[in-house]
């Protein structure tokens, strides 16, 4: 059958449109990732001159080794604490009927449309209110707090895909409630646990705005340590960061997809 | 199920005793859905190692009743008791009895070992013990070796043998079963049937089974429990429940019938005479026990219950063949018989030999050649 040359034109525009997408969407990053082996002490693109030495500082200069070890702590009590809470409050919203259950669902899901740097501010002024000192509980409470509705959002979809038929047949076989938790629910949910949490620690390693306000000098993360270097320096140094930082994520997602499949990570999104 | 006792002979008390404790037992069980009634006032007795079908339509009620026994919903009203003992407040994991989903409901991250054995470690049963007994469960079900897998590698079939035999495994006081055969084709259905018979008479286990299949239930059933809108309309043995539906829902629910415009001729104690055109047939008289003689009634006629003879024979309706269906065993006839008050009466003929000798456009005569003919009060055609 031959095609007209309107189906061809546009068949060909769309290719383009795509093309001019995935440019769109890369682009950021291809400039980041060539400015950081720029020799010169500036970002500029693209470089006249080639060098690894950006890396070198990034690796070397103290405040953010400090940093990423500060974020690794914040991230990884941040996500743990939120999929056990946000899990057990979904389990609840899930199962049980009670007054006041979309209330409590709409408080939950709340910091999704609150401003980080409203939640930030809020947790700042109450601690200096409270006396409450600006350490790493504070840092990982204003995490917990916001990445809980996604932790949450991911267990409810695990739980709505879950059979209740396998749970009545455990009891049934003579298991009580506890007992059919641990060996039937539990651990049919653990792709959706486990997807959750991956999805709470990237939010939580990369969120900047409220953790500005609540953290310390002894407590700042990797982007907190990134966005004060910046305003010292203006050197390629965190455009090799960012470099460092999009491999080693993407190695991260690779291995986890390999063992759980992108579609099971990628839950949060289906919904 | 009472036993024909010799006292020199009689084995148990409870055998002589003029009762045997059900195995189930529903006394006036109701349950309601906000404002939907899905059970009304449920009275019913299940013997040990009966075969129980609830029958009905979906929406009838039928998996409430199921779920009520099983313990996953509670009564609303009534009482429940299993092996005589009162079980309504029970929660399932204390009732002991086994059931099996539609989707056969197997644990899909434990072996067939693995789900077989759930039961049994629950209770806390030895290990070695619990090995032996996983293995008589598989070698039950014919699924010997099939141990190592996990239930996502095996057939339909196959997953329905593991969630038998994890439900027989425990040994359970009832086994439950919720339209087990509807997921699989029809070959596997029916072998599968015939099975699940065996394998139920050989323990003895009493059994709920439902379907809204009639052809499953009349096939496999000691006895049938119809339901519809949340009420059981009749309890009886298939053959009583086929030949004697208690009302218009059950006879048309259960097996084919022709609905026949009649006449109340005479009644006669237990019986009634019932007349449509030139034909008379004797009739339970209890069903239509409210109308007096000479008001009209549905007459409902199995297709295997008409035979055609010569046109103009004595007590046969004038009819003319429309349409032959050859079935195999038996012929199906489409008859135009305008005497009946129904556009299209269908005859069942056994065998070839309504093939020749009613051809299409054959004038003939209808008579019905059974004594199994019930008649209801007029109504809407269920």
């Amino acid at each position: 059958m031959k095609r007209s040359p309107v189906t061809l034109a546009l068949r060909w525009s769309g290719r383009v449109l795509v093309a001019a997408i995935l440019l769109f969407v890369l682009l950021p990053g291809v400039v980041v990732a060539i400015s950081a082996f720029n020799d010169r002490a500036i970002l500029q693109f693209p470089p006249q001159s080639w060098s690894l030495r950006w890396f070198y500082r990034a690796f070397s200069y103290a405040d953010f080794a400090k940093g990423f070890w500060n974020g690794l702590t914040v991230t990884v009590w941040a996500s743990s604490i939120a999929v056990v809470v946000g899990s057990a409050f979904a389990f609840a919203i899930h199962r049980y009927k009670f007054a006041l259950r979309d209330f409590l669902e709409g408080i939950l899901l709340s910091p999704l449309v609150i401003p980080h740097y409203t939640v930030g501010l809020g947790i700042l002024i109450l601690a200096s209110q409270t006396g409450i000192e600006r350490g790493f509980p504070l840092v990982i409470f204003a995490h917990v707090v916001m990445v809980l509705p996604f932790v949450m959002r991911s267990t409810y979809i695990s739980l709505e895909n879950l059979d209740t038929r396998l749970e009545l047949a455990a009891s049934s076989l003579g298991a009580t409630p506890l007992r059919i938790l641990f060996t039937v629910t539990i651990p049919l949910l653990i792709p959706g646990l486990l997807s959750g949490w991956l999805f709470a620690a990237i939010l939580s390693f990369n969120e900047f705005t409220a953790t500005l306000f609540v953290s310390s000098q002894a407590t700042q993360t990797l982007p907190v340590a990134m966005y004060n270097y910046v305003r010292e320096f203006a050197d390629p140094t965190l455009a090799a960061l960012s470099v460092i930082y999009i491999v080693v994520t993407a190695t991260l997602l690779t291995i986890a997809n390999s063992f759980l499949g992108l579609g099971k990570i990628l839950n949060v999104d289906a919904h | 199920m009472l036993m024909r006792t010799d006292p020199m002979t009689a084995p148990t008390p409870s055998a002589t005793s003029d009762k045997i404790r059900p195995a189930v037992q529903l006394d006036g069980v109701t349950k309601r859905f906000g404002d939907s009634m899905a059970l009304h006032e449920a009275w019913l007795k299940i013997q040990p190692s009966e075969f129980m079908t609830l029958l009905g339509p979906s929406g009838c009620g039928k998996t409430t009743l199921l779920n009520l026994v099983a313990g996953f919903l509670e009564a609303d009203n009534g009482e429940i008791f299993i092996d005589g003992d009162l079980v309504t407040e029970t929660p399932a994991h204390m009732r002991e009895i086994g059931i099996v989903f539609q989707n056969y409901a197997l644990f899909p991250h434990m072996s067939v070992a693995k789900n077989v054995a759930y039961g049994l470690k629950t209770r806390g049963v030895e290990k070695r013990e619990i090995a032996r007994r996983v293995d008589e469960a598989l070698a039950l079900v014919k699924l010997t070796g099939f141990a190592d897998r996990k239930p996502k590698q095996l057939s339909g079939g196959q997953q329905q043998r593991v969630a038998l035999a994890r439900a027989l495994v425990i040994k359970p006081k009832v086994l439950l079963l919720d339209e087990p055969f509807s997921a699989l084709d029809k070959n596997l259905r029916g072998s599968m049937q015939v099975e699940l018979k065996q394998i139920q008479r050989e323990l003895g286990v009493t059994t709920i089974f439902v379907t809204h299949d009639q052809g499953e239930a009349l096939s496999m059933s000691d006895r049938i429990a119809v339901m519809s809108a949340g009420r059981i309309r009749q309890i009886a043995a298939p053959d009583d429940i086929y030949r004697r539906p208690a009302d218009r829902f059950v006879a048309s629910f259960v097996g084919d019938a022709n609905i026949l415009n009649g006449r109340l001729v005479e009644k006669r104690g237990d019986v009634a005479v019932v007349s449509v055109g030139d034909i008379s047939a004797e009739v339970p008289a209890a069903p239509i026990a409210a109308l007096s003689i000479g008001d009209a009634l549905d007459v409902f006629v199995r297709p295997e219950h008409l035979a055609v003879t010569a046109r103009g024979a004595s007590g046969s309706l004038p009819g003319t063949v429309t349409t032959q269906v050859f079935q195999g065993g038996h012929v199906d006839l489409y008859i135009e018989a305008p005497g009946s008050g129904h556009e299209r009466v269908l005859v069942r003929s056994p065998g070839i030999a309504a093939l020749a000798a009613s051809p299409v456009g054959a004038e003939i005569g209808l008579t019905i050649g059974s004594d199994d003919i019930v008649a209801f009060p007029p109504g809407e055609t269920a």
